[in-house]
């Protein structure tokens, strides 16, 4: 499969990166080749094989409905790139 | 032109558990921002949710409580989206095997029952809540994470809905159905139940579905029900001057009762599911599931013509009774007491209920028990009080939560049957009213209730006014 200029435009918006054009190119090529390989599983034949929803083979991993120790505000808001008084602080949404 | 209205609803309910949905972080709502967070639930690298098992089994409660058939493989997906409230740029949800597919709800609508599909029930994790700042200009938003990871079910209904009537009846329906199962405590007003609506315009007497526009910030059942009210006129007046309607979102303002393009369907978002590697899937086998089952109360629709056919009771005192479960329980629980349920019925509606909203009292914490009522409706009919007097000894125990008997001796209200008594005020009312006496008998027949009541007024309302009529006719003649 080959990867265009416009879908790297849009899996760079999706991810909320800028890249220059000469990134763009670079990825073209890489996401590409990567595609390309993961595509060989497409020769095999699936045709009795369930689809695998997880790669242990275990299920029903639960905790009980019990109340742990939050950390502190403080803690939380510590590593926060922009804090305002007991808040997280983020560019403005507009929806 | 005339146009059939076809209206979907997303439903969104906080399940009530105590601790989150992958955390132990606590669920209770107008906690101090930011103080009910942990790494998990703050999305910090290398974390690792566990699931919930409460919030796992309500979940699959409220499906089976839908007639959704249940998926027995169970998975949880991530669908990722960039916002600032969802700390990991992920939600974790259900899409691609959702835990109930193709239910069904029941409900009541003018008078006859209607059948809405439910497309799938599933369950997801909530976002944390933005705050934006009132100063103008302001360009910045603020995020408290406590909501964030609170265990979130959403019922995605089939557009089978064509008038506000029957919107209105959905909601209340599956807000009854959630609090009769006890999976949520359904309060519009902290959010903890919400609803979206999709709606879409066709030619009456086609089959075709137009282009739907979504609707969100509805804060309340009414805003649902104008949002809608709105957007079926703007459509039909965009389709009526030939224009088409773009499949679209668009947000309720609730002020100024309009709505307004939040995102096109070029734009809408590509959510980029895929199973999430962080939980295990689960399996829900037979034993797990007739447990969940039988752990199902009798619903609202069918608690209500159950109570209209072994209690007599009229459709409308059925369905107030049934309103809200603690209420129908507390019904239930008289009438195991004493099988009086009409009279039972007529309390709870006309005077219990008046109570609780004069003194806007919470509905689950009734100011009396079951015994206590029926411990009134049994002196009443043995005669010990009136049912005039009634009313006071219930406002009373209302008031202290004292027995009613204790009541009735304590302000001496016990009705008076004595005869003798009874028949000696008798004689003092007929010795000062002299010139009523004479009327009555020139045939002036209402005389005879102005006696009776010159004889309750002097017994404050105590004397047993059979025995007084009775007595009164004895000694002035019929």
């Amino acid at each position: 499969m080959k990867i265009d200029k416009k879908t790297i435009e849009y899996i760079a918006n999706l991810s909320r990166i800028e890249l220059s054009d000469q990134e763009k190119e670079v990825f073209i090529h890489q996401l590409s080749d990567i595609l390309s390989y993961i595509e060989k599983l497409n020769k095999l034949n699936t045709e009795d094989i369930k689809p695998m929803a997880h790669s242990i083979n275990t299920t029903n991993v639960f905790r009980e409905d019990k109340l742990e120790l939050p950390i502190s505000r403080e803690d939380a808001l510590y590593n926060a790139p922009s804090t305002m008084g007991v808040f997280f602080k983020v560019p403005k949404v507009i929806e | 032109m005339e146009y059939e209205v076809v209206i979907g609803l997303e439903t969104h309910a906080e399940l009530a558990t105590i601790a989150k949905l992958f955390c132990g972080c606590s669920t209770k709502f107008g906690a101090e921002p930011n103080t009910h967070v942990c790494p998990i639930c703050l999305g910090m690298p290398g974390v690792l949710p566990v699931m919930n098992k409460k919030a796992f089994e309500y979940a699959l409660k409220a499906a089976v409580a839908l007639d959704c058939e249940i998926n027995r493989f169970t998975n949880f997906d991530r669908k990722s989206y960039y916002y600032p409230d969802l700390p990991k740029n992920y939600q974790i949800s259900q899409n691609y095997y959702n835990l109930g597919i193709d239910g069904h709800m029941d409900m009541f609508v003018n008078g006859s029952i209607k059948m809405v599909r439910i497309h799938n029930v599933h369950l997801e994790e909530e976002a944390g809540k933005l705050i934006h700042p009132e100063e103008p200009g302001a360009n910045y938003s603020l995020v408290d994470f406590n909501r964030a990871g609170v265990p979130l079910l959403e019922i995605v209904s089939y557009p089978d809905m064509r008038t506000v009537d029957e919107v209105e009846s959905y909601m209340q329906t599956v807000r009854k159905i959630l609090l009769y199962t006890e999976v949520s405590d359904c309060k519009m007003q902290e959010g903890s139940l919400r609803f979206e609506a999709s709606i879409s315009l066709r030619k009456k007497g086609t089959d075709k579905l137009g282009n739907r526009v979504e609707i969100k910030n509805l804060n309340s059942m009414k805003s649902v029900i104008k949002a809608i009210e709105y957007e079926a006129m703007r459509q039909s007046e965009l389709l009526d001057r030939g224009e088409t309607i773009d499949r679209e979102t668009r947000l309720w303002d609730e002020v100024g009762e309009k709505s307004q393009r939040m995102r096109s369907k070029e734009e809408s978002q590509d959510y980029r599911y895929f199973p999430e590697p962080d939980l295990l899937p689960v399996l829900i086998d037979e034993k797990w599931l007739s447990e969940v089952k039988n752990s199902i109360p009798e619903l609202p629709l069918a608690r209500k013509q159950r109570f209209i056919e072994a209690f007599k009771l009229s459709d409308y005192d059925a369905s107030i009774l049934t309103e809200e479960k603690v209420l129908a329980d507390f019904f239930e629980e008289c009438v195991k007491i004493l099988d009086r349920p009409k009279a039972f019925s007529n309390w709870i509606i006309n005077d219990l209920l008046r109570e609780v909203k004069d003194r806007k009292l919470d509905i689950s914490n009734l100011p009396i028990k079951p015994g206590q009522l029926a411990a009134l409706v049994e002196i009443i009919e043995k005669g010990t009080i009136s049912s005039t007097i009634a009313k006071e000894v219930f406002s009373e125990m209302i008031q202290t939560g004292k027995e009613p008997q204790k009541i009735v001796e304590e302000k001496g209200m016990a009705q008076i049957s004595d005869e003798g008594l009874i028949e000696s005020v008798i004689d003092k009312v007929i010795a000062v009213n002299p010139s009523v006496i004479e009327d009555y008998k020139k045939g002036k027949k209402n005389a005879l209730a102005f006696l009776v009541g010159q004889v309750m007024k002097e017994t404050k309302g105590k004397a047993n006014p059979k025995i007084v009529n009775e007595l009164l006719i004895q000694k002035v003649g019929s």
